[in-house]
């Protein structure tokens, strides 16, 4: 049996959760549940205080003044329905009865999977050039979606994700394994608007990557400059370096 | 906390965070959503929550306060079984049937919400589902009869010994 916990809030309202989660010092934010279940099941993690964000009103999509703002617990499988290459990626995320239940926030603060991935939504939003609204200690605050992967989620709770819509031409390529349902091992994704180029790439180091390397230089093989490729259950570093540069070929391609 | 669970109504005592997998399997004795993974990965413990498929062992019991669970037991009876339950009979849909709870209750669910026979279809809805015997053909074949409306006599199904075997020294 799980549970034992001393403490569970359930806000009702993102002012709530806010309040409730303060510096998040101690505690544990349980959204659609799908990473920290396993954890409770087996008894790797007990929390102190956990946050469940279920019915705090995180789940909203707005489309206003040309910006698109998604609230962190709206689930992965409302986002199919959004821009690309967001809407591929999130149909790619696990299967669907997970994609019902997973959000957005959790995606963007899972910790790396050592045997499954995880964080595939992260590349999308950073060639979306998607900002993080988050709360924790020192208050609010926005900043880009690569910023916030680069400065640890640690004591933070992301509030929303915000995008500007714009004629971008973009792509999303991958190297999945197969499985009941396709495991990615690397995903590589890039929009271009105007002349402004951006590409990242999931499964190339714990976390998203910015490819800045290739944005600059159009090389493919400029990707392994921007990554730190790691040995897993899905692939190893060596396996990575190979089959990286080919799916960065393939969206230049794509974005020409 | 209060889950209605087949139709009946339970009060629950299990802590806010066990898994409904937990709350069903060891408060409820409900027994068909099995304890797999454990982790989302393997689908046996899926059942309906409002009628959508989830995964049991990844909803804690506070997600689901107030809400309404279907598992197989409330999907059919001995007597009067479900179509895609007759179905998975009618065309061998299971072995070992570890993993059939999940797949009649995700097929159930696509089925409801006007899944068609269409193989590829089915296999984006059942997706995750694991069959380690490996009856994943029979499976699809079981759901899109069930998708179809096919209907089924089952007496010439199990009804009838189809193997008879000697088992020598006993007349």
């Amino acid at each position: 049996m799980t549970g034992g916990v001393l403490d569970v809030v359930i806000p009702t309202t993102p002012a709530e959760a806010a309040e409730a989660f303060g510096d998040g010092d101690g505690i544990t934010v349980l959204a659609g549940g799908t990473v920290v279940m396993p954890e409770l099941n087996y008894g790797r993690l007990r929390p102190g205080k956990v946050l469940m964000l279920g019915r705090s009103g995180l789940d909203t999509i707005t489309r206003e003044g040309g910006v698109v703002t998604i609230g962190a617990g709206v689930s992965v499988a409302a986002l199919e329905a959004l821009d690309e290459p967001l809407a591929t990626a999130a149909q790619h995320v696990g299967d669907g009865e997970i994609r019902a239940q997973a959000t957005l926030g959790g995606n963007l603060c899972a910790e790396p999977g050592a045997e499954t991935p995880r964080g595939d939504l992260q590349a999308p939003l950073i060639v979306l050039g998607a900002r993080v609204h988050s709360t924790g200690k020192g208050g609010e605050r926005t900043e880009p979606v690569e910023d916030f992967i680069a400065g640890g989620m640690e004591g933070r709770l992301v509030l929303d994700v915000a995008y500007d819509e714009a004629d971008r031409k973009t792509a999303y390529t991958a190297a999945w394994r197969p499985h009941t349902h396709h495991y990615s091992i690397l995903t590589v994704a890039g929009a271009k608007t105007g002349d402004e180029l951006r590409l990242a790439a999931t499964g190339a180091a714990p976390h998203a990557v910015r490819l800045t390397s290739v944005e600059a230089s159009g090389n493919p093989e400029d990707a392994l400059k921007d990554t730190d490729l790691r040995d897993d259950a899905l692939a190893s570093a060596w396996y990575r370096s190979t089959v990286l540069p080919k799916l960065v070929a393939r969206v230049l391609d794509d974005l020409a | 906390m209060k889950l209605t669970v087949n139709g009946i109504e339970q009060e629950i005592e299990s802590a806010p965070l066990t898994s409904l997998l937990d709350v069903l399997r060891e408060e409820l004795g409900i027994t068909s959503p099995k304890a797999g993974c454990e982790q989302g990965g393997c689908g046996t413990c899926t059942v309906l929550v409002d009628g959508e498929p989830r995964r049991s062992c990844l909803v804690p019991a506070a997600a689901v306060d107030g809400h309404e669970i279907v598992t197989v037991e409330g999907l059919g009876t001995p007597d009067h079984l479900a179509p895609v339950q007759q179905a998975f009979v009618h065309h061998y849909g299971m072995q070992c049937g570890f993993c059939t709870p999940g797949f009649l209750l995700a097929a159930h669910a696509y089925i409801e919400g006007g899944g068609t026979d269409d193989p590829k279809a089915i296999s984006h809805a059942l997706a995750g589902h694991f069959c380690r015997c490996t009856g994943y053909v029979k499976i699809v074949n079981a759901v899109a009869a069930a998708a179809r409306g096919d209907g089924f006599d089952l007496t010439t199904t199990v009804g009838t010994p189809t193997t008879t075997f000697a088992t020598g020294g006993v007349e």
